[in-house]
C-alpha cells in the first residue's frame, strides 16, 4: 500500500574510510511501503553486484506481487499476512538470480549479500533479514533490536559460549552463517510487528554496529529524533570517526501517522447489516 | 594459527598449535597437553578452538586454572594471556589477532564472509569435512586464518563437543626418561639458552604466510590483556581529546550553570523552539543545528545549518540564551 504520507524516510550509504568500493546498497519504495538494505560480499566488484541485484529484484518482484494481493489478509496455514508470503517469494527470486549469476560468471563466483528489509503495510511492519544487517526500533526513547544476526558470534552468544562483553573482543565478528545468493536456497527470517505512530526504525549494515555500540545509537536517536537526516548523518559520522573500517549504511524510517487499510463503505454496511 | 608456548619459570619447554577443535590439558598421560605435576588434576582444563577464537574452560580441577593471575572458569583467550597450572605456564600467542588489533583491523580480514555447515557445501567444493569459508576476496584472503582451522558450525551449538578420542597424546617430555618433573626440568635446562631466544624470535615473527607487517611491534604485556586486545572493542569514550569541552551559561534563568560535554553528543536549547547538538569528535567539538527556525549564533554570527567547529571561549547564542564554550585540559 502507498504509505508516502505516513512515513518519513532518510537513507544514506557511505563507503567508509578504508574501502575503495561501496558494496552496500540501500533503497526505498513508498508506493509499496518498502525499505531495503543489503551488504554485499565478494571479490573485486562482485559484492556490489550481489547487493544491487538483491535490491532491484526484490523491489521489482514485490511491486508486481503486491498489486495482486488483498491488503491485510492473513493466510490461515502460516499465520502470516499475504504480504509476508510475497516478501519471502521476492527474496527467493533474488536469491535465485544472484546464485545463477555467481554460478555462470567466474568473476562473480561466491558472491553473496546480507539483507534487511522492512515492509510497512496496514499499521504493521513485516521485517525480514538474512545475515548480520540489522533492524532496530526506537519507541518512547528506547532502542530495541528486532533482528537477531545470523552470525557465528550470535550462535556463540546464544549457546552461552561467550558473554556479550567477551563478544566485543571476538575475532569472529565478520563470519555470517546465512547469506543471500550463496546457495540455491535461502531462508528469510520473517516477523511481523505492530507499528505505532512516533516509532523510528533503523536499518543498518554491520559497518555501523561493529563500531558504534547500541547505547550510542540510542543516544543519537534520542537526541536528534526531531531531525532524522541529521541523526542518520551523525550515525555515519560516528562510524567513520571510529575508524570507518567498512561501508556504512543506515536507513531511518519515522512513522508520522497511522496507515491502516481504509475499508470501503460497503464493507462497513455489510458488517452493520450482519 | 594461534599457539601455546609451554614453559616453567620462564624456561621454554615446548609449543603447541591450536589446530584442533578441542585440546585437553591435565596430569593423565592421555591429555593432549600432559603436565605431570601433582598440582594439576587428571583432567584439568580444555581449550576449544573455533575459527580464530580459543576458549579455555576449567573442567572441575582441584586447584583451579589461573589466567594472568586470576582464577577463571571460562575464558576467551587473548593474545598474550598466560595460563598457569602450578609452576607451569602456557602462554597464548595469536599474532594475527594482535596485528589486527594493532592495525585497527586489516581490511581483507574484516570482510564479511559466509561460514556454513559442511552438509550444505555444494558438491563441487573441495573440502567435504571442513567448513567452507568463502572468503570472497580469494585473491587476497589470508588463508591461515580461515579455512584450515574452522570446525563445523554444528559443533558450536552443543557448546562442548563429545570428547574426542585422543589417539596422539602429546606429552611434554622431551627426553625418553622424562616422566618426573625434575627430569623434565633438567632436560629443558639444556634448551634454555637457545629456547629463550628462539621463542622470543618466534613471537616476533609473523606466521609464515602472512606478509611481514611493517613495524607493528607485537610487544604484548601480559598484565593487561584487555588493553592490547585490539579487536577494537568499542571504547571511544576515553578517546582522542585530552581536553574536555564545557559549556557555561552566561544569561537567562540558569546563568552560571555548567555542563560537561563528555558524551558523544549533547543537545542544547528548548525543544520545539530551537535545539542544537554539540558532538564530540576526534578533531574536536562541533555544533550543529537540529530544529527551529533560527540557526545557532556563534560569536555574533549565524553558524548556518552545517556543523561548525567550536573553539575555546566561543560564545553560543541559542533560543535567546548566551553560553560560553571552553576547553578544560584534564590533568
Amino acid at each position: 500500500m502507498n504509505v508516502s504520507n505516513a512515513l518519513e524516510i532518510v537513507r544514506i550509504s557511505d563507503v567508509g574510510k578504508r574501502r575503495e568500493h561501496n558494496e552496500d546498497a540501500v533503497a526505498s519504495d513508498l508506493d509499496i511501503g518498502l525499505v531495503v538494505l543489503a551488504d554485499g560480499m565478494g571479490g573485486y566488484n562482485a559484492g556490489e553486484v550481489a547487493s544491487e541485484m538483491a535490491i532491484l529484484t526484490i523491489i521489482a518482484e514485490l511491486k508486481e506481487k503486491m498489486q495482486r494481493i488483498t491488503p491485510g489478509k492473513m493466510l490461515e496455514s502460516t499465520g502470516l499476512q499475504l504480504e509476508s508470503q510475497a516478501l519471502v517469494r521476492a527474496v527467493e527470486k533474488a536469491n535465485e538470480a544472484i546464485f545463477s549469476v555467481s554460478q555462470s560468471q567466474p568473476q562473480c563466483a561466491g558472491m553473496g549479500t546480507t539483507l534487511v528489509v522492512a515492509l510497512f503495510t496496514n499499521n504493521k511492519l513485516i521485517a525480514g533479514h538474512i545475515g548480520d544487517s540489522r533492524l532496530y526500533r526506537m519507541r518512547e526513547l528506547q532502542l530495541t533490536q528486532l533482528t537477531e544476526d545470523h552470525s557465528l558470534l550470535q550462535e556463540q552468544l546464544r549457546s552461552g559460549l561467550i558473554t556479550p562483553e567477551q563478544a566485543k573482543y571476538s575475532n569472529n565478528k565478520n563470519l555470517v552463517t546465512r547469506a543471500l545468493g550463496i546457495d540455491a536456497e535461502v531462508e528469510l527470517e520473517v516477523r511481523e510487528f505492530n507499528v505505532e505512530v512516533g516509532d523510528i526504525y533503523l536499518l543498518c549494515s554491520d559497518g555501523l554496529t561493529d563500531l558504534v555500540d547500541d547505547e550510542e545509537i540510542e543516544l543519537t536517536l534520542q537526541s536528534l529524533n526531531t531531525n532524522l537526516e541529521l541523526a542518520a548523518n551523525q550515525l555515519i559520522q560516528m562510524a567513520n570517526d571510529y575508524g570507518g573500517k567498512d561501508n556504512v549504511s543506515v536507513i531511518l524510517v519515522r512513522v508520522l501517522k497511522s496507515f491502516a487499510i481504509e475499508q470501503h463503505w460497503y464493507t462497513h454496511l455489510v458488517n452493520w447489516l450482519r | 594459527m594461534a599457539k601455546l608456548i609451554y614453559s616453567m619459570g620462564g624456561t621454554f619447554i615446548d609449543e603447541f598449535s591450536l589446530d584442533k577443535n578441542r585440546l585437553t590439558i591435565g596430569r593423565r598421560p592421555n591429555n593432549d597437553i600432559h603436565i605431570d605435576n601433582l598440582a594439576v588434576s587428571g583432567e584439568h582444563a580444555v581449550i576449544m578452538t573455533i575459527g580464530n577464537d580459543s576458549f579455555l574452560e576449567d573442567v572441575g580441577s582441584t586447584n583451579g586454572t589461573l589466567v594472568n593471575g586470576k582464577i577463571i572458569k571460562k575464558h576467551v583467550l587473548q593474545h598474550g594471556d598466560v595460563v598457569e597450572f602450578g609452576k607451569f605456564q602456557l602462554k597464548y600467542v595469536n599474532e594475527e589477532a594482535a596485528l589486527q588489533a594493532a592495525n585497527g583491523g586489516v581490511d581483507d580480514f574484516e570482510k564479511t564472509m559466509i561460514i556454513r555447515p559442511a552438509a550444505k557445501v555444494p558438491a563441487m567444493s573441495a573440502a567435504p569435512t571442513t567448513i567452507q569459508v568463502d572468503a570472497k576476496s580469494t585473491a587476497t584472503a589470508k588463508s591461515t586464518t580461515s579455512s584450515t582451522a574452522l570446525p563445523k558450525v554444528q559443533a558450536i551449538k552443543p557448546a562442548i563437543t563429545p570428547p574426542v578420542t585422543l589417539n596422539q597424546p602429546i606429552t611434554i617430555s622431551a627426553a625418553p626418561s622424562a616422566t618426573s618433573m625434575a627430569s623434565i626440568a633438567a632436560v629443558s635446562i639444556a634448551k634454555v639458552a637457545m629456547s629463550s631466544t628462539s621463542s622470543a624470535e618466534q613471537a616476533q615473527k609473523p606466521l609464515s604466510s602472512a606478509p611481514p607487517l611493517p613495524s607493528v611491534p607485537p610487544a604484548v604485556t601480559t598484565s593487561e590483556p584487555m588493553a592490547n586486545l585490539s579487536a577494537a572493542p568499542i571504547n571511544h569514550a576515553a578517546s582522542q581529546n585530552a581536553a574536555v569541552g564545557h559549556i557555561q551559561v552566561l544569561s537567562g534563568a540558569s546563568a552560571g550553570k555548567e555542563l560537561m560535554l563528555n558524551k558523544a553528543l549533547t543537545t542544547l536549547g528548548k525543544p520545539g523552539v530551537q535545539v542544537a547538538v554539540i558532538t564530540k569528535r576526534p578533531q574536536g567539538y562541533f555544533i550543529t543545528h537540529v530544529e527551529g527556525a533560527i540557526h545557532p549564533i556563534i560569536n555574533g554570527k549565524s553558524a548556518g545549518a552545517q556543523a561548525h567547529q567550536l573553539n575555546d571561549n566561543d560564545v553560543i547564542e541559542l533560543a535567546g540564551v548566551k553560553m560560553q564554550f571552553y576547553l578544560f585540559k584534564a590533568g
